[in-house]
């Protein structure tokens, strides 16, 4: 085992760790916004750690992984914030425990 | 013609190098640029491009560092068996007005802790926050660190 | 080794795929999918590692591109429904 292995299987079990937690987060948080929360993060760094092991363990795909990264990066936060919206706009409550909010009526004035 | 460029070079990163490829490419890169030519959604020019190379370098540091952060703060919420929340939605002002400024600047609020950007109207954003700690001065908290960057790539 | 990445992934493809299911509302649906195959395009990526083919993250490519217009699609027709 070569050194670049060691450190993409390292980076590949951080991964994959959080992508545990971030189908743990979707289970457990109580409202959707929380929820959306949870999934895009940890799903992001998730995806930014093992697409990375995968290109330093393996150098002849480190070209194509770090595009697969740049498209996740650019496009999952950007769905999320499109489905928080979408979620708001068509009426789903947010949970009890909502302190402010600063967002009634779709932010008209 | 820019999106020709733009579309060519992501052609050419997809694809093994060879001349029949490069002339597809360039076929399919006309095409796309031909279609999308009315929408002009990609404009820059060489000084653009040196400043982005530069301020590349300085912002990716601040962006990964904060992205560890924000999911390990996820990681203790979801493993505390209480769920520790204090959500709510909030606004903040932002003085970017390009929309790839804007764009760059609400993923760079969605992926760092506790923040997660709902809309854009204007120069306000709305913002799901997960632990709201005050409702004055919320900038110092959400926007602040990306905004000075963004500006001096954009701006 | 590889198989406790696939157990770690399995198991939070599992946690989301029951979020689907039970999820009281649409939204909630669309968010645990939208989760769901971002996980799945890692899991492609690491097949891609495992098999030693590179063909394969050419679909985890294509499948994170009809993901994300998926996810765009949906939110799209959840807002105008009201």
């Amino acid at each position: 085992m070569s050194a670049n292995v060691v450190i993409g299987d390292i980076l590949l079990a951080i991964g994959a760790f959080f992508y545990f937690l971030g189908g743990l987060g979707i289970l457990r948080m109580p409202d959707v916004y929380n929820r959306l929360q949870a999934g895009t993060k940890a799903t992001t760094l998730g995806t930014f750690s093992t697409v990375l092991g995968v290109g330093i363990a393996k150098p002849e795909f480190l070209l194509k992984t770090l595009i697969i990264i740049a498209f996740v990066a650019l496009t999952n936060p950007v769905g999320s914030s499109v489905l928080a919206r979408a979620s708001y706009l068509s009426g789903i409550k947010p949970c009890d425990c909502t302190k402010v909010d600063e967002y009634k009526g779709g932010g008209e004035e | 013609m820019s999106v020709f460029i733009t579309s060519l070079v992501i052609w050419l990163l997809l694809t093994n190098f060879s001349y029949s490829e490069l002339l597809a490419g360039v076929i399919v890169s006309i095409f796309v640029a031909l279609i999308f030519r009315k929408y002009h959604a990609i404009r820059f020019d060489w000084k653009f491009l040196v400043r982005f190379a530069y301020y590349t370098v300085v912002y990716l540091p601040v962006f990964i560092v904060e992205m560890v952060k924000a999911n390990l703060d996820v990681a203790a919420r979801v493993l505390n068996p209480k769920l520790p929340l204090n959500p709510g939605f909030v606004q903040v002002k932002t003085q970017l007005k390009g929309d790839a400024a804007k764009l760059f600047l609400a993923n760079s609020i969605t992926l760092t802790p506790g923040t997660l950007s709902m809309d854009a109207k204007g120069e306000k954003l709305f913002i799901h926050w997960i632990d709201v700690k005050t409702i004055e001065d919320k900038e110092k908290y959400i926007s602040k660190r990306f905004e000075r960057i963004l500006k001096g790539v954009f701006e | 080794m590889i198989v406790l990445f696939f157990t770690l992934i399995g198991i939070g493809v599992i946690l989301a795929f029951i979020r689907v299911i039970i999820g009281p509302t649409s939204p909630d649906r669309v968010a645990a999918l939208d989760t769901m195959n971002v996980m799945l395009t890692g899991l492609i990526v690491v097949l891609a590692y495992v098999f030693n083919r590179s063909i394969y993250l050419d679909i985890a490519l294509v499948y994170a591109l009809l993901s994300f217009l998926e996810t765009i699609v949906i939110s799209r027709y959840l807002e105008g429904r009201k």
